[in-house]
Parts: C-alpha cells; sequence; structure tokens
C-alpha cells in the first residue's frame, strides 16, 4: 500500500484542505459565517448604509408602518428604524464581541496556566475562578451596573468578568488532558521546552473548543446586552441598541408593532448566524472528522 | 558534546537505579551501546523497562528517584540539570514511541512538525522543510511532500512508525531508543519496520535500544541482548549466547515459552509459574527465586553475583559456573 494510493481512495468528495474552505463547504458552516460577516459588514459600514441619521428626530412622520422611504417604519419619536438597527449593529457587535473575546483570551491564557503548572497554581486560580463563577450572572450585572451606573463600558466589565470562568476551565480541562497525551512527551524527548509545549502544541489543540464556545455565546451576550438595554439598564438612549429599539417597540406595541417585530429581526438572525458559526467551526476546525484518512 | 568516546562507546549506563518512593523499579542497571551496535532490552511487562527507557532519555516520571549514571557521548544525562537534559534530548539521544497515531500532535501536520523538532537548528524554515522531506524520503514514504501537508490520522499505520522514525532521526541523535516500536503494527508492517531499522542502523553512526517483550523482534534485530527481570539485569550476551546459550534460569524459561521455538502442537502454550513479585521492597536475595524450578536455600537470602560465562555474555545467577 502507497501513501498516494491511500489519498485517492479517500471516497466521493475530497474535503477541503484548509479550516476556512472546510467550513464554507458545509450549508451550516456557510450560512452561520455569510450572515455574521452581513452583521459585521452592516456595522463596519453603518454610516454609508443607513439611509437616515439614527438620532434624527421627525415627530410627524412617528410610529409609521414600513414604507418606501421607512423600509422599517418609525419610532415615536419620528426616527428611522433601519437606521438605528443599523446601528444598533454596531453596539450589539462591539460589545459582544469585544467582551467574548476578551474574556476568551484572559480564559485561554488563565485556563493553560492552570491545567499546565504547578498545582499550586492550579488550586488558587481554580479558587478565583470557581468564586467567580458562582455569582449570579444577572444579580451580578445588576449589582455591578447599580454601584457603576449603567453604560457600555460596564457592560463589557461585567460579560468579561462574568465568562472568564467557563473558558478557563474548558480550557484548562483540555489543557489537563493533553499535558501528559503521548505526543506532549515525545516533544519532551525531542527537548521542547515548556514554552514551545504551551504556545506550539498545546495552544493549537485548546483553541478549536474554545472559538466554539465563544462564537455560541456571542448571541448569548447580544441578548444580555439587548435584555439589559431593554430594562434601561444598559445602553443608554438615545444611543440606538437593538434592546432599546424593542423596548420602544414595546411601549408603542399597540400603536405600532412593526417596530417591535423588526427589532426582534436581527437580534434572531445573529443569533442563528453565530451559532451555525459555532457549529461549522466544530467541525471544521478539528481535522480528524470526516475525510481522508483510513 | 564530545561524541562518542574512542572505542565507540555511545552509551554507558552504570549502576543505575530508580525508584518511585519505595517501590524500586529499576536497580543497579548496567550497560553498554556501542556506535551502529543494536541492543535489545527483553522482559516481561512490569520488568523496569519503560523505566528504563525514560531515563535513557533523562525524563523520570514524575517523583521517580535516579541514582547511577547514564552516559551518553560521554555525558551523564543522570547528574545533568534539566537545561542541559532537556539540550541533549532530541540531539544526543531520541525517542521511538510504542503508539505512533498518539506520538504525534493530532492538530498539526507532518511538515509542522518535523520543522519544530529542527528547533534547534540553524537553518531557514525552507531548508528545514527539506531536511524533513529527504528524512521522510530515507524511511521510505513514496511522496513526502506530499506526506508533509497530512496530519497524522491521515497516514496508514505503517507510514506513521516510519514518520516517527524519520522525526527521531532528524537531529541525527547518537542514541535512539525504541520502546516497543512495532506492537501496535501488523506482522507485515512489522517485518517493514525492523528491515528498514537494520538498514538505517549501518548509516547512522549512533546505537539503537530497542526495548520489546518480543523475542522475535530481539532475535531479527539486535546484537546484543539484555534480559531483565523484576527491575534488574540478570543475564546479558550476544543474540545468540541468549538464544542459543541461556544461562540464567528466567531466560532459558523465557525462551521455552516463546511460541516460535516450540516445535509440533502443544493443547496449551507453557507458562512461568506464578508473576513478577512486588517491589516495594523486593525479595531478598535473587528476585527470581520465588518462581524458579532450580532455586537453593542461599538463592532466597544471597543476591546472586554477576558470572561472566565468556566475553560479554553475563548472568546474575548462584547456579550459573563460568
Amino acid at each position: 500500500m502507497s501513501f498516494a494510493a491511500d489519498s485517492r481512495t479517500d471516497g466521493a468528495r475530497p474535503r477541503p484542505r484548509g479550516a476556512l474552505g472546510r467550513l464554507m463547504s458545509e450549508p451550516m458552516g456557510a450560512t452561520g459565517a455569510v450572515l455574521v460577516a452581513l452583521f459585521i459588514a452592516v456595522a463596519l459600514f453603518a454610516p454609508l448604509i443607513a439611509p437616515y441619521d439614527p438620532l434624527a428626530l421627525d415627530i410627524p412622520a412617528k410610529l409609521q408602518g414600513p414604507s418606501l422611504a421607512h423600509p422599517a417604519g418609525t419610532d415615536q419619536l419620528g426616527r428611522d428604524t433601519l437606521s438605528r438597527l443599523i446601528y444598533g449593529a454596531r453596539t450589539a457587535l462591539a460589545i459582544a464581541m469585544g467582551a467574548t473575546g476578551a474574556a476568551g483570551v484572559i480564559g485561554l491564557a488563565l485556563g493553560m496556566m492552570a491545567g499546565y503548572g504547578p498545582r499550586w497554581l492550579d488550586g488558587a486560580l481554580m479558587l478565583v475562578l470557581d468564586s467567580l463563577a458562582s455569582l449570579p450572572m444577572i444579580l451580578f450585572a445588576l449589582a455591578v451596573i447599580t454601584v457603576l451606573g449603567p453604560s457600555a463600558t460596564t457592560l463589557v466589565f461585567v460579560i468579561i468578568l462574568v465568562s472568564i470562568s467557563g473558558y478557563a476551565r474548558l480550557v484548562r480541562a483540555q489543557t489537563l488532558g493533553l499535558a501528559n497525551a503521548e505526543f506532549i512527551q515525545a516533544e519532551r524527548t525531542m527537548g521542547a521546552s515548556n514554552l514551545r509545549i504551551l504556545f506550539r502544541h498545546l495552544m493549537p489543540n485548546v483553541v478549536g473548543p474554545l472559538l466554539i464556545v465563544l462564537s455560541m455565546d456571542v448571541p448569548v451576550v447580544i441578548m444580555l446586552e439587548a435584555g439589559l438595554s431593554y430594562l434601561n439598564l444598559g445602553i443608554r438612549p438615545p444611543v440606538p441598541s437593538w434592546g432599546n429599539i424593542l423596548y420602544d417597540g414595546y411601549s408603542s406595541l399597540r400603536q405600532q408593532p412593526a417596530l417591535v417585530i423588526a427589532a426582534g429581526v436581527p437580534l434572531v438572525l445573529s443569533t442563528i448566524g453565530f451559532t451555525f458559526l459555532g457549529e461549522g467551526l466544530r467541525d471544521a476546525l478539528d481535522p480528524r472528522l470526516k475525510g481522508g484518512g483510513p | 558534546m564530545t561524541g562518542a568516546q574512542d572505542d565507540g562507546t555511545v552509551l554507558r549506563v552504570e549502576g543505575l537505579s530508580v525508584s518511585y518512593g519505595a517501590v524500586q523499579a529499576l536497580r543497579g542497571a548496567s550497560l553498554i551501546a556501542r556506535r551502529s551496535e543494536v541492543i535489545g532490552i527483553v522482559g516481561e511487562s512490569g520488568c523496569g523497562k519503560s523505566t528504563l527507557a525514560s531515563a535513557l532519555i533523562g525524563l523520570p516520571a514524575p517523583g521517580a528517584r535516579m541514582r547511577g549514571q547514564v552516559e551518553i557521548g560521554g555525558r551523564d544525562i543522570v547528574a545533568a540539570p534539566e537545561r542541559a537534559r532537556r539540550a541533549m534530548r532530541g540531539a544526543a539521544v531520541a525517542m521511538i514511541f510504542q503508539d505512533p497515531m498518539t506520538s504525534f500532535n493530532p492538530v498539526l501536520t507532518l511538515g509542522q512538525q518535523l520543522t519544530d523538532f529542527q528547533h534547534r537548528s540553524a537553518l531557514p524554515r525552507r531548508a528545514r522543510r527539506a531536511r524533513a522531506a529527504a528524512m521522510l524520503a530515507r524511511v521510505g514514504l513514496p511522496d513526502p511532500e506530499l506526506a508533509l501537508d497530512r496530519h497524522i490520522h491521515e497516514l496508514s499505520g505503517g507510514m506513521r512508525q516510519r514518520a516517527a522514525i524519520a522525526a527521531a532521526l532528524l537531529m541525527q541523535p547518537q542514541l535512539l531508543v525504541a520502546d516497543e516500536p512495532t506492537t501496535a503494527l501488523d506482522v507485515t508492517m512489522e517485518a517493514q519496520i525492523i528491515h528498514l531499522l537494520r538498514e538505517l542502523r549501518h548509516e547512522h553512526q549512533g546505537a539503537i535500544v530497542v526495548i520489546t517483550h518480543h523475542l522475535g523482534v530481539i532475535g531479527e534485530l539486535c546484537d546484543r541482548v539484555y534480559v531483565m527481570y523484576a527491575g534488574e539485569i540478570v543475564e546479558e550476551g550476544t543474540t545468540d549466547e541468549i538464544y542459543h546459550d541461556p544461562r540464567h534460569p528466567y531466560t532459558q524459561a523465557l525462551i521455552a515459552c516463546d511460541p516460535a521455538h516450540i516445535a509440533g502442537t502443544v493443547d496449551r502454550l507453557p507458562t512461568i509459574p506464578d508473576r513478577v513479585p512486588d517491589l516495594d521492597p523486593p525479595p531478598p536475595g535473587c528476585s527470581f527465586a520465588p518462581r524458579c524450578p532450580v532455586a537453593m536455600a542461599r538463592c532466597r537470602t544471597d543476591a546472586p553475583p554477576r558470572v561472566t560465562v565468556g566475553p560479554g555474555h553475563a548472568a546474575a545467577c548462584h547456579r550459573v559456573t563460568p
């Protein structure tokens, strides 16, 4: 049996080699990636795309339904809902991706330290992380917001603090499982240093699962931000946020139900997008799944 | 690095003992391997083979205590601080593991790992990759360039073990330790890998230590054999001497139990009765005495002397006479 023969008897469709190629080859992953890319593009180019200033008042045109001039209608102050949703994507993505990203990086570092480092360090880190994890998220968020006042910074701070623990535990568990794996032992027999083992060999193994969880957590944070903003504890009006728009829609539900629906659509789509992306990444990032190999 | 000594000795182990707490897993082992020599370490499970392997690469299990000397190219890896041990690993001594599937990082490609293994080399990345490809070609992978872009699970079992051998030889170590190199392979692949190792021993200017429980592998591959029992080397000699003139009762029993040596059909394969003794602490006297068919009263109380029965052939037994 030759190697060349091995690779050609794979079966029907060869699996794309890069992670991105594999992601885009599955309908779910592709849908997720396209939706997420769309949201990021909308957020980045909001000033170019939005037909109106999201803050411009037009009281005579308040609470209109969808029309050619206002595709998503207007709110109780006559502001264009579509423009507000587009700018709201900025708020939502900046907070959700920024906070989960930062929490992910910190969690990765702490988790690898706990999992690979000496036992006392593991004990100390886990004590702190377990204490953090024992705080009920919403109550903790409310308490911090009460003390610091509602703002985007407070929101990000709370989200990072509450989610680090979960990421660090995930990474620690993966690291612990791998620290004594034979290939790590093999690295040691080749004279690899601890830093080399950590960054070159452990990190690629633990980053995949972390990315998947991060992607799936982004919509949770978007929802949290919307929820807190809806309760007037998150983003302060008049800054457009999907939660604020939802609240405005709720207040005028009797007069104009279109507003609530308009605010719900991006929430649903972004949740689907990030969740599908996470599912797609799960398959794409694991080279062992499917395709190739005897 | 001083390189091999004048008499060609690459590895010299002297009075090596390793203990895990009260368990004395390896007691006073001494052995020698010369340039271009393949030596075999044989023994049943729990006899201290793996402990010896980990000591040879200066990577004892956590909590293990090592005493004695393991000189590789004249440098003692036991006495060396961890930093110096790390510098020796991969360069002076490398290892081939039993299961190549688990001894490669599953998320990196073979090329990424083989270039990474050369992290001490001053060569640019492209040259390292070329070296990796050349080494893969040398160990018989038909399309090395393609293989470099593969993950380990995409190779077949025999290819994986070839890749593992290539990885171990990349930095041209003086000593290559192969821990059960063929146990995970089927018989055909085993023959191919043994053939490859035999070829390599001539090109490779170092010594190869093969650790196995498989007498067939020893017979095919090794020049000299050390037989281990309960943490001690009980007999050493050339492969011929061990096969055809075994002196230690344990070696005799081991060879009698090898199915390859049994003529005709038998209802039951012969076994050595009882099992390996506990080593915390090891029994006084000869550790094989409780299972030995020819044990005397003295065997249970006095440690057996090392009796030389010929040049390079010695056994640790009261019964053996020169």
